[in-house]
């Protein structure tokens, strides 16, 4: 649990940070933006076995695993915030004084918002996935748990740990990303209902 | 002493490989008078709003000077306000913290406070303070823009069709709100439209800006008392005059882009000898 939380923290910030970049600079875009792409496609599971011998099975392994996971969907979706911001906006803010950084953080960033929330719950659901995934290989965890239960064929209990699994997605989705959704997209004036 | 000046500005769109580069309009030179009202008038494409946003700072002339109370022109800055034709304001903030958002620049945080909600009451918005902008119509938007761009006490209000977009009920009210405001501000306004009574209604005098070339055709004073009345015979005169001068820069338009042989006057297919082909079978 402690996990997927410290993960999905680190990867809304890595992936918060280059997805601002590869919004506004357009060098940024053409270089590392391929390359996101392309990192984006690797299952992020794939990446355990490397990370199981960089980290030396430490417990970092598996958090390792999750922010590469979350952190790709997130940096998309920002930089798609980041390229839709309407122009006369700026063109507005920029009759106002402001200019360069200022324009990024007040009027561009806030104006991405609807877009990083969406990053933000993509992120979260490829994440919870690669931890999963991760655990079952690893150790520790409900993961574990799931593996060491087949091993003694305890379906039960196998069972039951899906469900518990489907659980926490489902009350994540709910108490937390479909309530903050809501606020957000009535303040932006985004919903239509 | 004039307070705006333009000084023989030119703007040339750069050619691509494909493309000749596109001279818009060059060698234009304006004045205005602290306090004055000046509209810009013309067909599409004759430039009106490219000058403007040189004048905003907004768009680079390819030559020639800006000059806003003796200091030329580089980049935009607080000292010109401009209103768009859409309200352009900031959906995450509201309506008082659009406001609040252009003085903070500038000014603290209680007097950016106090200045937005003297000039919210100017434009009749108290009650709406607290309302986010897709909570409100498209006229009381752009009242809102309107505000935050005076509110930065600029040396000069720029409009861009502003009421364009708008339906004609909350027009002929927004167009009794900027007298209104232009009276108690004593602001110098630069204001674009390509409507002709918007224009005369409100302006101390019309430029009229025409294409091929681009540039000022005629200067239009109008000096009929305000309020003016739409009724009146001198209105409908000046109205007649600066048609006169119109049509014909409208037609040269409607020729760019339809082809040599469209006539303002007789479009071609109605009459042509054709029209009653087998009438008398």
């Amino acid at each position: 649990m402690q996990r997927i939380l410290v993960g999905f923290i680190i990867a809304l910030l890595i992936g918060g940070f280059l997805g601002v970049l590869l919004g506004i600079s357009k060098l940024a875009d053409e270089t590392l933006g391929s390359l996101v792409i392309a990192l984006q496609s690797v299952p992020s599971i794939v990446w355990l076995p490397i990370a199981l011998i960089l980290f030396q099975g430490s417990p970092l392994a598996i958090l390792f695993v999750v922010v590469l996971g979350a952190t790709w969907p997130m940096t998309m979706n920002m930089r798609m915030g980041m390229k839709n911001v309407q122009p006369i906006l700026l063109r507005a803010a920029k009759t106002m004084g402001y200019s360069g950084g200022e324009l990024v953080w007040k009027v561009m960033i806030p104006a991405a918002i609807p877009n990083l929330l969406t990053g933000a719950r993509l992120a979260w659901a490829f994440g919870w996935r690669a931890l999963m995934a991760a655990e079952l290989i690893g150790r520790g965890g409900l993961g574990r748990t799931l593996m060491d239960a087949r091993d003694f064929f305890n379906m039960d209990l196998v069972v039951a740990i899906m469900v518990i699994i489907a659980a926490i997605g489902l009350i994540f989705e709910y108490f937390i990303f479909s309530k903050i959704e809501r606020r957000v997209l009535s303040r932006w004036g985004l919903n239509t209902n | 002493m004039s307070h705006v000046k333009i000084n023989h500005v030119e703007k040339t769109f750069p050619g691509s490989k494909n493309t000749e580069p596109f001279t818009v309009f060059k060698d234009i030179d304006l004045q205005v008078a602290p306090g004055e009202f000046v509209s810009l008038l013309g067909p599409s494409g004759c430039g009106k709003s490219t000058l403007l946003n040189i004048v905003a700072g907004l768009d680079k002339a390819t030559a020639g000077t800006v000059q806003v109370k003796e200091k030329t022109i580089q980049s935009p800055g607080p000292d010109r306000g401009v209103v768009f034709q859409e309200a352009a304001l900031m959906p995450w903030m509201s309506v008082r913290e659009n406001v609040e958002f252009a003085l903070r620049k500038q000014h603290g945080k209680a007097e950016s406070r106090e200045k937005a909600e003297y000039y919210l009451k100017l434009v009749h918005l108290s009650k709406f303070m607290k309302s986010y902008p897709h909570e409100l119509s498209g006229g009381m938007k752009q009242r809102v823009s309107i505000a935050r761009a005076l509110s930065m006490d600029p040396e000069v209000l720029l409009m861009d069709e502003p009421f364009g977009a708008l339906d004609e009920q909350t027009r002929t009210m927004l167009h009794k709100e900027v007298q209104y405001i232009w009276e108690e501000t004593n602001k110098t306004i630069l204001f674009v439209t390509h409507n002709i009574r918007e224009s005369i209604l409100l302006s101390d005098r019309i430029v009229l800006m025409g294409t091929r070339p681009g540039g000022i055709r005629t200067i239009f004073d109008v000096d009929l008392p305000r309020p003016r009345d739409p009724a009146s015979q001198g209105f409908a005169d000046l109205e007649k005059d600066i048609m006169n001068v119109l049509e014909k820069e409208i037609e040269k338009v409607m020729r760019e882009e339809m082809g040599d042989d469209f006539r303002n006057k007789k479009a071609g297919l109605l009459y042509s000898s054709n029209r009653n082909m087998g009438d008398h079978i």
